[in-house]
């Protein structure tokens, strides 16, 4: 099963390696992982997808995450209510004659399109990773040139900050 | 007050109480060895940076203290690496001070650097690397914090040699805040309910000891709770010592090499209580085979050790000092008689399997084995040296046949396993227990590794008693091939024309060879008794196996016997 993990860290250089560098060393298999400044300038926040068998993996990714002396705590997001992205650039071939269906694929998804030239588009689209993975599929038809992903980022609903949860 | 950077890390030494580091200078480390000289600072110089680790970690190992090393950067951080990984492996404490060419050289491939902050990430409790002078005290008041609180282990301090040479003002922090780290020390009372009301209705518990007891010094407390409750208890390797292997309740070491009553109790108990233990795999032998009747107690201050190799239906989490007082307080509603009837026919059954299937060995032969001698060098000692082994054969024949009576008297690399480590280890461990006979048991492979640190320990006239168990093979190596690959010894043989008592000879050791069965007695009292150094070359038949064993794959109480 898939988890959602919000890893707190302190701003420091290094920190990623470490996190990812452990996950990787103790044998867990990792779907994506994230990492970005937060509303305190001293704390980054990483967003693991993490693919656990059972709970007892679930729990040693989480205690041995928490050993690392940078970590300042780890949240799980799963099952909690709350709001999760990833973030596609994808590059389609569209010549002149099918870059109307194009666009209006991308309307239906709500995506944008942020750079067009003769052979090609650059369609931007934000959203849960199912209607990504949706879109690049329709697209495929026309041919993919590049696709880029950021992988899951994810925030609790609600008026807490997950530091306080 | 105005200091260089340099002169800062010897005034913090100063302030965290160390009383000697283990170091080799080199290029970027030269600015803080000449203020080791004009300090004066006690310093050890052994001839490898590894045995300069090693050293630190016998040191520690023995004293409870935190051991500092320092080597040079590139190949000196580099050579460290072993030393490291070891001390990582059995959670003891160490500080390593390493240098690193200077910041403007940093990244470009510069003579003698190597990034041993990302080389080390996976082998140390933390590191760091220092960029700025002024950050260098609060850098190394949390890294003796962190290497000694909590879980110990090794903390490494990579600093580029400019930051050396630059003045600050100095100033000691009388704190450490580390919001990601707040070692648990107390744990949650409730716990120990759970673990009363589970051993109330056992019929056959067991203590399963390890070398948390050792690094928390609480084998004291240990002791009051087995004789209170009457529970028989087993060990790792790691825990040997913490209780006195005479205690009728104790049944020595579980595992791939361990007791027939150990192993048989592991399997048929119905409440394991695992104490400052990992479950490693060489105690467990095929996991779903171990302790399957039982229900599983864990004690441990990681809360990531428990159910990380063995599934615990009860977890105590807490630092031992402050869990098992809890515990032995909570077994007081119970007296002491009513629980020593109630596991009495258990512990009845154990000592029938102990004195069924002793450990045991060849008597009849005209050769040196290695098991008497060990349990001669124990009787001469009156079992109060502080053994350091190396590992293989030799380390197991240690573990089985030196009754262990104190805690820190057994000092092996249990978690790494790490060959060469016993020769160091014991100059480190002498270094910090002077007036304690000092005792390496190595094997002929093991010695040969870090056989350099002879010349150490003559020069500083250290009186270790160094115990070479010469098969002139590797021998756990070669049991193995014997019993799993049809005795081909593929490069397990070392027969040489070299010759260790001249080699020990010629670094300024005296030494003899033992080749004599009726010699043993004299050889190594003469050996033990002596004033300074010494060293014997025992020559023991290469086929000598170590047994029991328990094949790899296979349940404990699936052993092959012995004798």
């Amino acid at each position: 099963m898939k988890h959602t993990l919000v890893v707190l860290v302190e701003n420091k250089p290094g920190v990623l390696t470490h996190v990812s560098g452990l996950i990787s060393r103790r044998n867990f298999n990792i779907e994506s992982i994230n990492a970005g400044y937060t509303e305190e300038a001293d704390m980054s926040r990483i967003t693991i997808e993490v693919d656990a068998d059972d709970e007892y993996e679930l729990e040693q990714v989480v205690n041995q995450l928490s050993k690392l002396i940078d970590v300042i705590k780890i949240i799980d997001l799963t099952g909690k209510d709350r709001v999760h992205r990833d973030l596609a650039l994808i590059k389609v071939k569209a010549s002149p004659e099918n870059r109307a269906e194009i666009v209006n694929l991308a309307e239906i998804f709500r995506a944008h399109i942020v750079d067009v030239n003769k052979e090609t588009m650059i369609i931007e689209l934000t959203g849960e990773d199912v209607k990504i993975d949706a879109i690049c599929e329709l697209l495929d038809d026309y041919g993919i040139i590049e696709i880029v992903r950021t992988g899951k980022i994810a925030i609790c609903r609600g008026p807490k900050a997950a530091k306080d949860l | 007050m105005k200091m260089t950077g340099a002169q800062a890390i010897i005034e913090c030494l100063k302030k965290e109480d160390v009383q000697v580091v283990f170091g080799y200078p080199g290029g970027s480390v030269l600015t803080l060895y000449d203020a080791l000289y004009m300090s004066g600072f006690p310093h050890v110089l052994p001839r490898h940076e590894q045995g300069a680790i090693h050293a630190a970690d016998g040191y520690a190992r023995a004293t409870g203290k935190v051991g500092v090393c320092m080597a040079t950067s590139g190949p000196g951080a580099t050579n460290l690496i072993t030393g490291i990984a070891t001390a990582y492996m059995d959670s003891i404490p160490l500080v390593l001070i390493t240098g690193q060419v200077a910041v403007s050289f940093l990244g470009r491939d510069s003579f003698q650097e190597a990034d041993i902050r990302g080389i080390t990430t996976p082998i140390t409790k933390h590191n760091y690397l220092v960029r700025d002078v002024r950050d260098l005290p609060k850098i190394v008041k949390e890294a003796f914090y962190i290497a000694r609180t909590g879980r110990p282990g090794p903390v490494l301090i990579d600093i580029p040699k400019n930051i050396f040479a630059e003045e600050i003002d100095f100033e000691y922090p009388a704190e450490v805040n580390l919001r990601g780290y707040t070692p648990i020390c107390e744990g949650d009372s409730q716990t120990m309910n759970a673990v009363f009301d589970e051993l109330k209705f056992a019929k056959k518990p067991l203590f399963f000891i390890g070398g948390g007891l050792n690094l928390s010094d609480t084998s004291e407390i240990m002791q009051k709770i087995i004789a209170y409750t009457g529970v028989p208890t087993v060990s790792s390797l790691m825990g040997l010592g913490c209780i006195s292997s005479d205690d009728p309740h104790f049944f020595g070491m579980i595992g791939m090499h361990g007791t027939y009553a150990g192993n048989m109790s592991t399997t048929e108990t119905d409440l394991l209580i695992g104490i400052g233990v990992r479950f490693d795999d060489r105690v467990t032998g095929r996991l779903d085979q171990f302790a399957s009747n039982a229900k599983i107690v864990h004690f441990d201050i990681d809360p990531a050790e428990i159910n990380k190799n063995v599934r615990a239906n009860i977890r105590v989490i807490g630092d031992l000092r402050w869990t098992l007082e809890k515990f032995y307080q909570k077994l007081q509603e119970k007296p002491a008689k009513e629980w020593q009837d109630q596991f009495k026919p258990w512990l009845e059954k154990l000592s029938g399997w102990k004195k069924e299937k002793p450990l045991t060995y060849k008597k009849d032969t005209d050769e040196i084995l290695p098991q008497p001698v060990i349990e001669k060098i124990c009787e001469i000692t009156e079992g109060n040296a502080v053994i350091v082994t190396d590992v293989g054969q030799n380390q197991m024949w240690t573990a089985q046949f030196y009754g262990f009576k104190h805690p820190r008297s057994l000092l092996t690399s249990g978690g790494l396993g790490t060959m060469g480590y016993g020769l160091p280890a014991s100059m480190g461990a002498q270094v910090g227990k002077p007036n304690k006979k000092v005792i390496c048991i190595c094997g002929d492979g093991g010695f040969m590794m870090n056989c350099q640190e002879l010349m150490t320990i003559a020069d500083l006239n250290l009186p270790v008693k160094v115990m070479i168990l010469n098969n002139q093979s590797l021998g756990m190596v070669a049991q193995w091939q014997r019993e799993f690959y049809n005795s081909h010894y593929a490069h397990s043989c070392m027969r040489t024309k070299a010759d260790f008592v001249e080699i020990a000879r010629a670094m300024g050791v005296p030494a003899v060879r033992l080749d004599k069965k009726e010699e043993i007695e004299a050889v190594l009292k003469k050996a033990i008794f002596s004033e300074g150094p010494f060293l014997v070359d025992i020559r023991i038949p290469e086929e000598e196996d170590v047994l029991p064993m328990v094949p790899t794959g296979a349940g404990l109480n699936q052993m092959i016997l012995g004798g």
